[in-house]
């Protein structure tokens, strides 16, 4: 059967670096680091004490104070950039079929501030139950996507993928493929996380997954550094609209990019450890390659999970050799994590809005912070190392991988006629 | 006005984004005060938490307009 082609027609971001999707780019082209000291809580006693937080983010810019209290943040900075991407993408919400658009979003926990709080005061009120009646539609992950439909009358496919880091991802690819396959015509999709809690801190740094350079957390983030020593929590959001290519050209849409495939596997060998040698990450690109209809050497960027954890960073680098061969030496390969930390299940959203806006600028955003090779890596590979670099982007694949062993990756094209 | 009333008054106005001028006692949380089932709930809990009383579900049915809410509050907590 012939599959129907995906455009990119709007776009939005709430990152650490920028929070506009513009800002993001900004922040990401000058090689801007997002991290600081934690200020939504107190981390004097936890091991990691810095985190990549939203800056200046005021609910009630965006909210009624009303709407806002019984949203968690990772819902409301899902709002946020879902409103920047429709208004974006100039859709006429009176004009097109409702029915057949959709909302499928990525989240890797979900509301984890709501859970907290209210396990905190049961547990101080000496045990009594006394649960709000929004404890449980503030915290499960997938209300994001039922909020977003309510606020645009989308009555189209509607849920939330849950896979970790690859959160986000698996949802881009899951919108691509019900286009595609002419189930819907529209979708808004990407991810929101926000995790920068005493319980995610918490909870990462007892699994060591944290970098812990509490004495300069803006050069914690360094991925393919020989002295990297675990990522940096981050939080935010990314949305895209996804539209029928006929249905964007047929109202004359400014088109970012083409998404032409997804790849997904499964490592299928530990909870949390990546394989060390790749091979979920390696199938995973086969597989996104394989979908496109393309050959690694038509890939010229990638931007890759790399999330500056010792083991997760060496299996992605040899997975990437194993795929493009010789190409691997041409390629250009960023990890945008260097600046924004990890938004968990929201890094392939805002990773997809950095992978497209290095298309359309012909830049490639850098993987800041190197200061030593590591002579574990194959240090020939052009990492884009501390600075932005021009290159003509034809096609550019993102990377997320998942605790749980799920990996992602997707695809994007300039678009062509 | 008594402390309850203006404790409740306050409560309803935090809760339900409300003006201060819309919270008469004739106002219905539902159909004035635009209150979901949800919001009923949360009102009555904070009442129950302002004023260290519980408040039984086939009561709580019953205080549905800020007066009613008021009344029931003034009746039952002990000053």
């Amino acid at each position: 059967m012939t599959l129907r082609r995906v455009v990119v027609t709007g776009l939005g971001a709430l990152t650490p670096v920028g929070n506009t999707a513009q800002d993001f780019w900004a922040g990401l082209t000058k090689g801007v680091s997002g991290a600081a000291r934690i200020t939504r809580f107190d981390p004097e006693k936890f091991r990691t004490q810095f985190a990549c937080e939203i800056k200046d983010y005021n609910p009630e810019a965006y909210f009624e104070r009303k709407e806002a209290r019984k949203m968690d943040p990772f819902t409301q900075y899902a709002m946020v950039v879902a409103d920047e991407a429709i208004k974006d993408s100039q859709l006429d919400l009176d004009s097109i079929d409702l029915n057949r658009a959709g909302v499928i979003w990525g989240s890797g926990i979900g509301g984890l501030m709501t859970f907290q709080e209210e396990v905190k005061s049961y547990a101080n009120n000496d045990n009594t139950p006394r649960f709000n009646p929004f404890f449980i539609p503030k915290m499960i992950a997938d209300i994001s996507a039922g909020y977003i439909s309510i606020k645009y009358g989308f009555h189209g496919p509607n849920f939330v993928t849950v896979s970790a880091c690859a959160s986000a991802t698996n949802a881009l690819i899951d919108a691509l493929n019900y286009i595609r396959l002419g189930h819907m015509d529209v979708a808004i999709s990407g991810g929101s996380e926000a995790a920068v809690t005493e319980a995610g801190i918490g909870g990462f740094n007892a699994m060591k997954a944290l970098s812990e350079r509490n004495d300069s957390p803006e050069t914690a983030s360094r991925p393919f550094d020989k002295d990297r020593e675990g990522f940096v929590l981050g939080e935010g959001a990314g949305a895209l609209i996804l539209e029928e290519y006929e249905h964007a050209k047929a109202r004359g849409a400014k088109i970012y990019a083409e998404i032409i495939g997804g790849g997904m596997s499964a490592d299928a060998h530990h909870i949390t450890a990546p394989h060390p040698e790749g091979l979920g990450a390696t199938n995973v690109m086969i597989n996104a390659l394989a979908d496109a209809k393309i050959s690694p050497e038509d890939v010229d960027y990638i931007n890759v999970h790399g999330t500056s954890t010792p083991l997760g960073d060496i299996s992605e680098t040899l997975a990437i050799k194993k795929v493009f061969g010789e190409h691997a030496y041409n390629l250009n390969i960023s990890s945008t994590k260097s600046m924004t930390g990890h938004l968990l299940g929201a890094a392939g959203a805002i990773e997809a809005v950095a992978s497209i806006l290095a298309i359309k600028n012909g830049i490639i955003p850098p993987t800041i912070n190197h200061f030593t090779d590591d002579d574990n890596l194959d240090n020939k590979l052009n990492f884009t190392f501390n600075k932005a670099q021009e290159r003509d982007v034809n096609v550019a694949l993102s990377n997320t991988f998942g605790f749980g062993g799920h990996n992602t990756s997707i695809i994007f094209r300039k678009i062509q006629e | 006005m008594s402390e309850i009333a203006q404790k409740v008054k306050s409560i309803i106005i935090d809760k339900l984004g409300v003006e201060e001028s819309e919270v008469t006692p004739e106002a219905s949380f539902t159909n004035d005060l635009g209150a979901d089932s949800l919001d009923t709930v949360e009102l009555i809990m904070e009442f129950e938490k302002e004023f260290n009383i519980s408040i039984p579900d086939d009561q709580a049915e019953n205080i549905s307009t800020v007066g009613q809410a008021i009344s029931y509050l003034e009746e039952n907590v002990k000053s």
